[in-house]
């Protein structure tokens, strides 16, 4: 049916949630892209067989759902048993048949299954208990593994575009961009500007034609908040996307999604195509007299792209160069016309801040910022995942309560916040409040929310290495202050990795990041030289001991370590076995010996001997 | 018309005029490498970056690209404050170690104190400043034969997939308008050669000099409207021909004055 009515959605949406309510128990099954990695896909396609070819008390295949990401990927492929809440953890196909018997036709919990708290080393049976989620406000995510990302009925049957229908239906404009103002929800791209004053600002510019973009670049290494919203509740970004257009008076939008998510573009599309054939995109929406249409701009994959100035430019089917921005893009944007750009979960934000009002979303969070943020943690953490947080949630809470500590329980040495233009915090800083704010005032950021925890393995000036290079190499190589500036600046700090560098190179380095940040063209070049600040801002002595004694603290640098046997060498012949270059020589319980002249210091040896018999100097 | 101060003195300019152009009207020294006339402004160079502020703005300034910068009213420019003098000598710095033996790139670093870069020279560096003026002069003429490509410091200017640019005609405008010649050519008689691409080039019915490449001639007929007629005479037949008319001009005023 097509919708073209608040009361025709409305029905539909009674269909939708009967038909949902129709099983007693659902399986889901998450089809993110870490448990697809894992063998999702296999575990949706035992359950679909199994139950082709008998059906137990009523539930069929229909009752088995593959959703979007949950966000506990560590422990994937997850599959959660509803309504009970039964999580299931590492699930394989072979487990699918038990799972049938046991879970769905008798009540009965598989324990081999259920996630182990790795403190107590008790199992815990349900989804909300698990500590990693127990921690977790999810708004911008309240969908993800929830409800089947590529189905318009799922979607609506939870509420879906019934706040699209009440903007359009019982708010102007002016209303709109007050609520959203008054909720005090910042861009989650990054910079955390009020969408509110930015809309408002767009919808002031007298023009017939403005443009809504949605920015789902996300090159953050190590970030993926936006690709799961993206993959697993893409109507949710097109809702909002809708909310937005009323709000500023669009008639056009676009999506601008990286190459590099072939998945987040097919969902996308699929959604767009059936809010146009339900009449929720198109001329007339819900019989209001709006109109709006979507579509999708693919980008090459260059992280310079998710700059405003540089994504339209490429919208528009241009090299992606960014432009100075003395005249906004919100006055000036893409084709020149008024435009405006908010990240995904901006987006995905919207609709629920429309549904529940802005109170409710200010009282979320901190004063200055409020609601929640996602964060993808990775690093050396034990629960790796998706996550979203209120604002004010402190570092250690995230890394020790919902990211259960250190692996191996070393000790914390830094995370690195922010994406690569962010910054690292020490250990002095765990207790700092995560919100807009109190991160830039630490030298880092909130970024669009890339979150990488680093143990005392983890040498710094290695981890500013490594984000310059990423830098120089993704810088679009307009400007000379980030093209070259960026360049120099990693050949120091290589040299410092390399026991090359003096007291007068950093120095120079200082000197050179306050140009780059100054000169350059765009926001990309103007936080570029933050890997190195941040890090000589909370780590000054770690670069002095590569500089001065030449030696690598943390063991990583190459040029300044070498290993050594000690005297726990038990013979058992695994590092001899481990090297590749034949530096190790001994006989079976020998010590065994090394020689430094043909030692390459890959670190083999280091990481298969279970004895602690190889030290690092 | 909008008035500002620019160093202390009160400057008046058009509406919509860019900084950099007011500045050098003024005949203050200020450098620039990516910026021409001929062109749009493009700030990559960052060297025109100068201070302004505002009475209103109470002490609080910021730094702008002078090229990208439109004027405004009551607008406070500084073109040499320290803080400018030390970005930009960063910035010659950086050039002067990717191109340390182009002698636009020396003279300008000269200028600013700096006779050696302090960075590491670039292994592979070249003439090429990447200022971009050859390819956006290119797009300017409508033949979009050369682009830059690749990002980051791999960024270089060149024709689609390094091979002779199809839609190039020889007219040298890259080459021309190049700061630091590091765009060659060569022109051998009756052929110019450019981004290994050679060409044919008309000869003066008159002089027999070679005048320009048929291609470009051919494109100026088809596309600017001139007519093909006027390549037959090159550069140095069309001014005699002027000093001949001319000549007979003032020949018939004496004639007709006696």
């Amino acid at each position: 049916m097509s919708i073209g009515t608040p009361q025709q959605l409305e029905q539909l949406h009674h269909e939708c949630s009967a038909a949902r309510d129709r099983f007693q128990k659902r399986v889901i099954v998450c089809c993110g892209t870490g448990c697809l990695a894992n063998g999702a896909a296999a575990i949706v396609g035992a359950f679909q067989k199994a139950l082709r070819e008998r059906e137990i008390n009523g539930f069929t295949v229909e009752a088995v759902k593959e959703t979007g990401c949950h966000g506990f990927c560590e422990q994937g492929p997850l599959v959660v048993i509803e309504p009970q809440g039964t999580f299931y953890t590492r699930v394989k196909p072979k487990d699918v048949a038990g799972i049938i018997d046991k879970s769905i036709a008798e009540n009965q919990v598989i324990e081999t299954l259920l996630y182990k708290n790795p403190v107590t080393q008790t199992r815990i049976e349900r989804y909300p208990d698990v500590p990693f989620f127990s921690h977790q406000q999810r708004i911008a995510l309240r969908n993800l593994g929830k409800i089947a990302a590529n189905d318009i009925r799922e979607y609506v049957a939870v509420g879906g575009y019934q706040a699209l229908a009440k903007a359009l239906t019982t708010m102007t404009p002016d209303q709109i961009i007050k609520d959203i103002t008054t909720s005090g929800l910042r861009g989650r791209g990054g910079a955390g500007f009020s969408t509110g004053k930015k809309w408002r600002t767009c919808a002031s510019v007298k023009d017939e034609r403005r443009y809504v973009i949605c920015n789902g670049d996300e090159g953050d290494p190590g970030a993926f908040m936006d690709r799961s919203i993206m993959e697993g509740d893409p109507h949710s970004v097109l809702e909002g996307m809708m909310i937005c257009a009323y709000a500023v008076g669009s008639q056009q939008g676009y999506i601008y999604v990286r190459e590099e998510y072939p998945l987040a573009v097919i969902h996308l599309q699929k959604a767009i195509d059936d809010c146009e054939r339900e009449g929720l995109l198109g001329d007339n929406i819900l019989g209001t007299g709006f109109s709006f249409r979507i579509r999708i701009a693919r980008g090459a994959g260059a992280f310079v792209c998710g700059e405003s100035s540089a994504l339209m430019k490429s919208v528009a089917g241009e090299v992606g160069e960014p432009r100075a921005k003395y005249i906004r893009s919100v006055i000036k944007g893409l084709f020149d016309k008024p435009t405006v750009l908010n990240n995904v979960e901006t987006f995905a934000n919207v609709p629920i801040i429309i549904s529940n009002g802005a109170d409710w979303y200010k009282s979320i969070g901190v004063p200055n910022s409020t609601g929640t943020k996602a964060f993808s943690l990775v690093g050396k953490v034990k629960n790796t995942g998706l996550i979203e947080v209120p604002m004010g949630i402190t570092l250690r809470e995230i890394i020790y309560d919902i990211g259960g500590g250190i692996i191996n329980d070393r000790p914390f040495k830094a995370v690195q916040t922010g994406g690569p233009s962010g910054g690292c915090l020490p250990e002095s800083k765990l207790d700092l409040q995560v919100d807009f704010d109190s991160l830039t005032a630490a030298g880092s950021m909130m970024g669009s929310g890339g979150m990488i925890v680093m143990d005392d393995r983890t040498c710094i000036v290695d981890v500013a290495k490594y984000f310059l290079e990423f830098l120089v190499s993704e810088s679009c190589g307009k400007c000379v202050p980030c093209r070259e500036g960026l360049y120099q600046l990693h050949r120091i700090v290589t040299r410092v990795t390399e026991g090359n560098a003096t007291e007068e190179d950093l120095a120079r380095a200082e000197k050179l990041s306050e140009a780059i940040v100054t000169g350059s063209l765009c926001g990309l070049g103007q936080s570029g030289a933050n890997p190195f600040l941040s890090t000589i801002r909370y780590f000054r002595d770690e670069y002095l001991v590569h500089i001065r004694e030449k030696r690598c603290p943390a063991g990583v640098c190459k040029p300044l370590i070498r290993y050594e046997i000690n005297d726990k060498c038990t013979g058992c012949m695994a590092c001899i076995t481990a090297c590749a270059y034949t530096a190790i020589t001994g006989k079976k319980k020998q010590i065994h010996v090394l020689d430094q002249d043909k030692c390459t210091k890959c670190g083999a040896c280091f990481a298969v001997c279970t004895y602690q018999a190889i030290d690092v100097i | 018309m909008v008035s500002l101060t620019i160093n202390g003195k009160l400057v008046r300019a058009a509406e919509n005029e860019m900084l950099l152009a007011v500045i050098q009207r003024e005949r203050i020294d200020i450098p620039s490498t990516c910026n021409h006339k001929a062109v749009e402004p493009f700030g990559a160079c960052r060297l025109c970056t100068v201070e302004i502020t505002r009475a209103e703005w109470d002490g609080w300034k910021r730094l702008v690209t002078s090229c990208l910068y439109p004027v405004e009213e009551g607008l406070i420019v500084s073109t040499h404050t320290p803080q400018v003098i030390e970005l930009r000598k960063t910035i010659l710095d950086l050039q002067l170690a990717r191109s340390p033996k182009a002698p636009y790139v020396q003279d300008l670093a000269a200028q600013y104190g700096i006779t050696r870069t302090s960075f590491e020279e670039m292994p592979d560096g070249d003439d090429c400043i990447l200022c971009a003026l050859c390819t956006r002069v290119c797009d300017q003429m409508g033949f979009r034969a050369i682009s830059t490509v690749n990002r980051g410091h791999g960024k270089e200017v060149a024709p689609p997939l390094h091979q002779a640019p199809p839609d190039c005609v020889g007219c040298l405008a890259c080459a021309q308008i190049c700061p630091t010649n590091f765009i060659k050519y060569t022109d051998k008689g009756d052929t110019r050669t450019i981004w290994g691409k050679t060409f044919e080039m008309l000869k003066c019915e008159e002089t027999g000099r070679p005048t320009i490449t048929r291609a470009f001639a051919e494109y100026l007929s088809k596309h600017r409207d001139i007519p093909a007629e006027y390549f037959q005479y090159g550069d140095q037949s069309h001014r005699e021909q002027t000093a001949l008319t001319m000549g007979k001009i003032a020949l018939w005023q004496r004639q007709e004055k006696a």
